[in-house]
Formats: C-alpha cells, sequence, structure tokens
C-alpha cells in the first residue's frame, strides 16, 4: 500500500531554499559575541586599551535586523501573492501562540525569583526559621522588610567590613517605588502607567473590531492611538528610571529590591518596545494597504503580543509596586 | 510556487539554504555525532587523569573546564541536537506531512548551534580558560569566581535556548498543524507524541534557563544581587530557577528515546504496541510531574523540612507512570515473535540499562538516603545510565533501524551487533562500579581520589575507553553503508514494522507525501 492520495486536499507549499537562515545566524553570532565582549571590557578589561566590541557588535546587529526585515517582507510578499494556504495560515497562528506562551515562561522565572527572595530568601536572611542561623553569624543586625531598604552588607557596615559582592558594594535605597502620599497620589508614575496600558489595550481591541469590519480609517485611528500611548508609556517609564537613579537612590545595586525592580520593569519595558515597534510597523503596512477584513495576521499576531504585555503589566503593577 | 518536484540542489548552498526536513535532519544528526564525538574526547581526558590517584596529566583548573565542557557538549550539543534531527526526519514522514510546518525557520534553528559551539569551545583558548563550574553552573562559582568566558558561555546558552524554543515551535506547529486526514492525535506513533510533549517542554523551561543565565550576567556585570546574599539574594535562587529548568530538560533528553524504544521493540516482536494509550498518558503524566520536582537535586541546601518532603513524595509519583511504560514494554515482547537484529539488540539494552538508572533514580530521592548519596560517584553512575543506556542507545538504535529507509542501503549486521555487545560491555565497565566507589564516598568533579578508590577507577576507565572506542567502529559502519553499503528497496525494511515512514520508497525520495494520505484505521498507530 503506497501512497494513497487524497484530492480534496490541497497541496501543501514547501518554500524555496531561503539564504536567511545563514544570514541571520552570522548577525546574531556576531551580535552577541559583540555584547559579551563589550561586558567583558567593562568588567575585567584595561580601560584604556581600545577594543573593537562596540564595532562587532553593532555590524552584528545591523546585520541581524537587516535580515529579519527582508525575511519579514518576504513572508508578507508570499502572503500577498496569495501563495500562503490556510494551512500554512494556521502554522503561523500556532506559533505565534507558542511564542507567547515561552515569553510568558521568561517572566515566570523572574516573578519566581522576586517569590522567593520576598517570601523565603529575605525572613531566613533576617533570622526566621531553621534557616535562619546565618543572620547571627554573616548579618547580625540585617532585618528583613519589604520594600529593602537596607541591604545585609550595609546593616553590618558596608563594602568596608564585608567585601563580598561583585561589583564594588550593594548600596541602599532612599526611597522606594511604593505608593507613598494619598495627598500626593497623581505624582505616582506606576499609576499613570498602568492607565496608559490597559487603555492602550483598549484600544487595541478597537482597532481589531474595525479591521474585522472592514473600515480602515476605524483601524489606523484606533491604532495610531494604540502606538501612541505606547510611546507615552515608554517615556513614563524612563522618567520613572531617572527618578529611581537621580532621586530615589534606587539602582541596580540597591540589592535584590533594585535587582528585582529594574529586571521585571526593565523585560517589560522592553517588550513593550517591542509590542509598539511591532503594531507601528503595522499601522504602516495598514497604510499601504496591505490588510482586509479577512486577512491581517501580521495585526492580529501583534495585538496578542500587546495583550500579553499589557497582562505581563497587571501582575508587575501588583507585586512589584503595590504589594 | 514554482516546480518543487526537483531533487536536491547541488553543492554546498543545498546544505546552507535548504529548507528540506530531511536535509536539516541530516545536518542535526550529523552535527551532534561530532559534538558526541567532542564531548567524548573530553570525557576521555577525564577518565585518563582519573586512571590511577595521584595527578597524572592534566591540571586541577583543566579538569574542571573538561567536566564542565563535557557535561554542556553533551547534554546540549549531542543528545537534545541528535533528537531534534530524528524528529525532523521522521516526524513528517510519520504523520503524513510534507514537511516541517516552519521550513526556514527550521533551517535558522540548526544553523545557529555549529557557531555557538564553536564559541562555546573556543572558551578554552580564551584567557582565565572555559567555564570551569560544573555543567549545572552554580553561583557564587559561575558569578563571583567565574573566568571572564562565563559571558561569551552565557550568550551561547541564550543562543542554545533559542534555537531549542525555535524548533520546539516547529515541531508543535507541525504535530498539531500537518497531520494527514485521518491521522487523529491516538493514532500519531508514539514517537510523535513523546516529540510533542518534548517540544511542549522545551518551549516551557528554555525561557526560564535564560532567566537564570540573565541574572548571572546581570550579578556579574552590572552589580545586581540576585545570588548574593550581601544585597539580600540567594545563592540557593540559583539552584532553584536552574532546576525548574534543569528537572524536566532531563525528560526532554529520554521522553525521545522512551519514542524510539516505543517504535522500536513492536517491530522486532512483531506486534502492536502493549498499552499504547496508557504510553500516551504516562508520557504527559512525567511531564508534568517534572515541573514539581525539581528541588530533589537540592535536599542538602538547607531546605526547610516541608520542602524535601514534598519533592520527595512528588519524585518518588514519577516511579509510577516511568513502571508503566518499562511494564509495557515488556509486555509488548511477551509471546511475541522476537528477533535481535541491532535496533532491537540496542533498545533492549535501553530497556535493562535504563531500568537500573531508574532505581538508582528512585534511591536518589529518598531525601535522608540522598544526603549519602549527594555529590558523589553514585549520582554520576545514576545520570550516565540514563543519559548514555537510556537516551545514547535509544538514538544508536533510532540510528540503526531507519538508517536503511533514509539511504536506501543496509547496514552490515555483524558490525552493528559486535557494536553493541562492546558498546554494552564497555558502557557496564566504565559506570556500574562507579556506584560503589560513590557509595564508598568518592565525591564527584575531583581530578584525585583516595587510593582505596583505585582499582574501581581504573576498571572506570578502560571500560570508558573501550565505549569510547566503539563509537569509531558506529561511525565507521553508517559511513560504509552509505558510501557502499547493500542497497535495498523494499518499502518495509523491517518486516514487523509499522508505521506511514515505511510505506513510502526506499530510499526516502526527497519530497515525500506532497499530497497526504488517507490514514485507515489499519495504521493506527504502529
Amino acid at each position: 500500500m503506497s501512497n494513497p492520495t487524497s484530492t480534496e486536499y490541497e497541496t501543501y507549499y514547501v518554500p524555496e531554499k531561503s539564504k536567511m537562515a545563514v544570514m541571520a545566524t552570522i548577525g546574531l553570532i556576531l551580535s552577541i559575541y559583540g555584547a559579551a565582549s563589550i561586558m567583558n571590557d567593562m568588567t575585567f578589561g584595561d580601560p584604556t586599551e581600545p577594543t573593537s566590541s562596540w564595532s562587532i557588535f553593532l555590524c552584528g546587529l545591523f546585520f541581524f535586523l537587516a535580515t529579519l526585515f527582508v525575511w519579514f517582507r518576504m513572508a508578507i510578499r508570499e502572503n500577498i501573492a496569495g501563495m500562503n494556504s490556510a494551512q500554512l495560515k494556521k502554522s503561523y497562528v500556532l506559533g505565534m501562540y507558542w511564542f507567547i506562551f515561552s515569553e510568558v515562561m521568561f517572566f515566570f522565572a523572574f516573578f519566581g525569583a522576586l517569590f522567593y527572595l520576598r517570601n523565603l530568601a529575605g525572613p531566613w536572611l533576617a533570622g526566621e526559621g531553621d534557616g535562619g542561623r546565618m543572620n547571627g553569624i554573616l548579618w547580625e543586625g540585617f532585618e528583613f522588610s519589604w520594600p529593602m531598604m537596607q541591604t545585609p552588607q550595609e546593616a553590618v557596615g558596608g563594602a568596608v567590613v564585608q567585601p563580598i559582592a561583585n561589583n564594588g558594594s550593594f548600596t541602599s535605597a532612599e526611597t522606594s517605588m511604593a505608593f507613598a502620599e494619598v495627598s500626593h497620589w497623581y505624582h505616582w508614575l506606576p499609576m499613570w502607567n498602568t492607565f496608559i496600558l490597559l487603555t492602550s489595550s483598549f484600544t487595541c481591541h478597537v482597532a481589531h473590531l474595525g479591521i474585522l469590519d472592514g473600515n480602515k480609517k476605524k483601524f489606523n485611528l484606533w491604532l495610531g492611538i494604540t502606538v501612541a500611548l505606547g510611546i507615552v508609556f515608554l517615556f513614563l517609564q524612563v522618567a520613572e528610571y531617572y527618578e529611581a537613579y537621580a532621586l530615589f537612590g534606587l539602582t541596580l545595586n540597591s540589592g535584590v529590591y533594585g535587582s528585582t525592580f529594574f529586571m521585571l520593569t526593565g523585560f517589560h519595558g522592553f517588550h513593550v518596545f517591542m509590542g509598539m515597534t511591532m503594531l507601528a510597523i503595522q499601522l504602516v503596512r495598514s497604510l499601504r494597504g496591505q490588510f482586509t477584513a479577512d486577512d491581517h495576521f501580521g495585526f492580529e499576531a501583534s495585538s496578542w503580543y500587546w495583550h500579553f504585555v499589557d497582562v505581563v503589566w497587571v501582575f508587575l503593577f501588583l507585586f512589584v509596586y503595590i504589594l | 510556487m514554482g516546480d518543487h518536484h526537483h531533487g536536491p540542489a547541488k553543492g554546498i548552498g543545498r546544505w546552507l539554504f535548504t529548507t528540506n526536513h530531511k536535509d536539516i535532519g541530516t545536518m542535526y544528526l550529523w552535527f551532534s555525532f561530532a559534538m558526541f564525538i567532542m564531548g567524548g574526547f573530553f570525557a576521555m581526558v577525564i577518565r585518563a587523569e582519573l586512571f590511577q590517584p595521584g595527578m597524572q596529566l592534566v591540571e586541577p583548573a583543566f579538569f574542571n573546564q573538561m567536566t564542565t565542557l563535557h557535561g554542556l557538549v553533551m547534554v546540549f550539543g549531542a543528545i537534545m541536537p541528535s533528537f531534534v534531527g530524528l524528529a525532523n526526519w521522521m516526524i513528517p514522514m510519520m504523520i503524513g506531512a510534507p514537511d516541517m510546518a516552519l521550513p526556514r525557520m527550521n533551517n535558522w534553528s540548526f544553523w545557529i548551534l555549529p557557531p555557538t559551539f564553536l564559541l562555546l569551545a573556543s572558551t578554552l583558548f580564551m584567557e582565565g580558560g572555559a567555564p570551569a563550574f560544573g555543567w549545572t553552573f552554580y553561583a557564587p562559582l559561575s558569578t563571583t569566581y567565574a573566568p571572564p568566558s562565563v559571558t561569551f558561555f552565557i550568550f551561547s546558552v541564550h543562543v542554545l535556548g533559542l534555537s531549542s524554543i525555535m524548533g520546539s515551535i516547529n515541531i508543535i506547529a507541525t504535530v498539531m498543524n500537518m497531520r494527514a486526514p485521518g491521522m487523529t492525535y491516538m493514532k500519531m506513533p508514539l514517537f510523535v507524541w513523546t516529540w510533542l510533549i518534548t517540544a511542549f517542554l522545551l518551549v516551557a523551561v528554555m525561557p526560564v534557563l535564560a532567566g537564570a543565565v540573565t541574572m548571572m550576567l546581570m550579578d556579574i556585570h552590572f552589580g545586581t544581587s540576585f545570588f548574593s546574599a550581601a544585597g539580600g539574594g540567594d545563592p540557593v535562587l540559583f539552584q532553584h530557577v536552574f532546576w525548574f529548568f534543569g528537572h524536566p530538560e532531563v525528560y526532554i533528553i529520554i521522553l525521545p528515546a522512551f519514542g524510539v524504544v516505543s517504535q522500536i521493540i513492536p517491530a522486532f516482536s512483531r506486534k502492536p504496541l502493549f498499552g499504547y494509550d496508557s504510553m500516551v498518558y504516562a508520557t504527559a503524566s512525567i511531564a508534568f510531574l517534572s515541573f514539581i520536582v525539581w528541588a530533589h537535586h537540592m535536599y542538602t541546601v538547607g531546605m526547610p523540612v516541608a520542602g524535601e518532603l514534598f519533592f520527595m513524595y512528588a519524585t518518588m509519583l514519577i516511579a509510577v507512570p516511568t513502571g508503566v511504560k518499562v511494564f509495557n514494554w515488556i509486555s509488548t515482547m511477551w509471546r511475541g515473535s522476537l528477533s535481535f537484529e541491532t535496533p532491537m539488540l540496542f533498545s533492549l539494552g535501553f530497556l535493562v540499562l535504563f531500568t537500573i538508572g531508574g532505581f538508582t533514580g528512585l534511591m536518589l530521592s529518598i531525601a535522608p538516603a540522598d544526603f549519602q548519596y549527594h555529590d558523589s560517584y553514585f549520582v554520576v553512575a545514576h545520570f550516565h545510565y540514563v543519559m548514555v543506556a537510556g537516551a545514547v542507545f535509544s538514538m544508536t538504535a533510532a540510528v540503526y533501524y531507519w538508517l536503511p529507509k533514509w539511504c536506501g542501503k543496509m547496514y552490515n549486521e555483524a558490525m552493528g551487533k559486535t557494536h553493541f555487545w562492546i558498546s554494552f560491555v564497555g558502557f557496564n565497565l566504565a559506570f556500574f562500579p562507579q556506584h560503589f566507589v560513590g557509595l564508598a564516598g568518592m565525591p564527584r568533579r575531583i581530578p584525585d581520589y583516595a587510593l582505596q578508590f583505585a582499582d574501581f577507577n581504573m576498571m572506570s576507565s578502560i571500560g570508558a575507553f573501550i565505549y569510547g572506542a566503539s563509537q569509531i567502529m558506529f561511525l565507521y559502519n553508517v559511513i560504509a553503508t552509505i558510501v557502499s553499503g547493500k542497497p535495498t528497496s523494499e518499502e518495509k525494511v523491517w518486516d514487523g514494522a509499522e508505521g506511514l515512514e515505511w510505506t513510502i520508497p526506499t530510499p526516502a525520495p526527497y519530497h515525500t507525501f506532497e499530497t497526504p494520505p488517507k490514514i485507515d484505521s489499519a495504521h493506527a498507530h504502529s
């Protein structure tokens, strides 16, 4: 019994061979080599000695991004030319679903670290329970609270007394990012950011309803508003970082409070930047007339990503700022 | 669209620019074998140093680099890519698909591997040497006290994760979306099932590994204190994040191996697989449990007793679905018409030795007992029984089983059987004595040891050299088959084999199933 065929099933399209994979590899490897070299120059290198790390990194990154641009353009052109079967389109949908799932797990690692540090490691360092004996030996005087306003190192007298740290010393923040004063509630940037991001998820959805109706004007308008809200969010995030560094003394060196705060909000901010860029590209594509009521996967995928970033923020707001 | 009824392109471009699942699978397989040789060479250095007590050949610092790179290269370079290569070759042919769902991305997920391993290997020649903190790279060894090459290691891990995630998304999309009409989920060959679940595990945990190395990167270069108590962090946090990845990772390695033997044992027993449904559910249960047992790698770090107990009982639970599987494989052979060609021999070797590895795993799962076994050679023996006799034996079985289908030529059976017996003896000679020295207290990851362990270590080293050398015979047999093997054009190379891949011509044409086959009930899972 060999190869019984069924004619009602369409023939699947296997793309021609493509240079994209190798080009993207060259760009990617150059950029990670450059990035690693930059960091090693910074931490282990001799500052007087000039290196080519930045040039390698930037060349690699440019090459990588250019390749991705060409790759996506090719995929879009294939779709416009009608080469994509319904089955292939579903593969793209599945690809995006599982990509977003992998992103969820990436944030899960950092939220898990936050949970562990706040609820287990911190109290142990302060002497709680069986795990707490180290407090009397190494960190006498350290008391745990969250946000952690004094690092164990500072509690025992700072980097001079307790020099075990990777990169200088772990200083303490003066002010945390938590909600401070009811009378000045409107100064609290995270609240505005929450408001902006939730609104942008809503406007993104309105844009989606627009394209489903075939109403391109509505689509472009609300998509434009979404992108603009994304930019405002990023702007406020930068302002918040400035506030943290310049006014609050909260930096990456501020113990685990600074570490978790900047890593969680930083990666989230980066994902907002990515999502905003994706949506902006969809806006450009829409203005070029590439979307129809029943074929706008590029936008749909970007909007899922945008909603995902929004959901992450809700958790961030809850666990990083409020609780 | 053009005409895609053509054969492979000519020259190097065929491999660099290909979108063909068979080409990509072939590249994965050859690459992983090259890494197997490289990682094996590192292992030979380790065993040569341990041949006798005292310092013989290498400095302790270099010895540490060898153990680290051996583990990393074998796990991420040899075993994982070999099964991805097998998935690439076999899954489309097993489910009646023309190719993988996303062929260009497929090529990319392969091509980022070789330069990444080149980068990782090049750390050997960097100032301060290669990473020397073990393949589990615990902080603060891998942060505060790491050589500068750790940064390149971290970025390599990021890229390996990217490759795995893309490869897995591709496999999930292929299995969910590309099955031929009538190929329902519960008709899929078990190899496809195990890979679907493996791919899910990979997408779930590779990002967590990326998170772990990112925290390392920030601690080393940007002053964060995730793993430093001076800033309120905890080195044990690293172990939690790492093993949240690491435990599913070991099932990522072994589940496809389960799939392979579930194809081969029925073929050479000339009986359908016993308990197909329970095999699927057992695989899914193992995958679920793998997420809630990670801290059994860390019993001795000072967890609260409640944690020890939870992770101990959860770990023991895994023995249940695993026992179901072993029972089913044995029941498949019960009253079967058995024959013992090389793939079957390796599968039986897998069955016996993996079960031994499973039992030692059960011993290690007992928290109070683990305080004795922890970080001893007993652990080394345990996981080599699972990784080598489990994953590598089944991979070897898979190559012998499907090689005739791939290249239309028959391998030398006598040499294959010889390869098996030498491997089997060499492997057991290498790793069985390690149980004893481990129980007697010999710690792992050291270049020197107390005199009373000398005899067993010498046996171990001799066994390792034998096992290593037998792989050259394997390589020779495969190349000789491809170059000058006895041609075969039978669709069903093995008379007991079942499944769609045995309905297409031999050797498998460059493109298969351009229009999907119709699956009738006779084709219910092999």
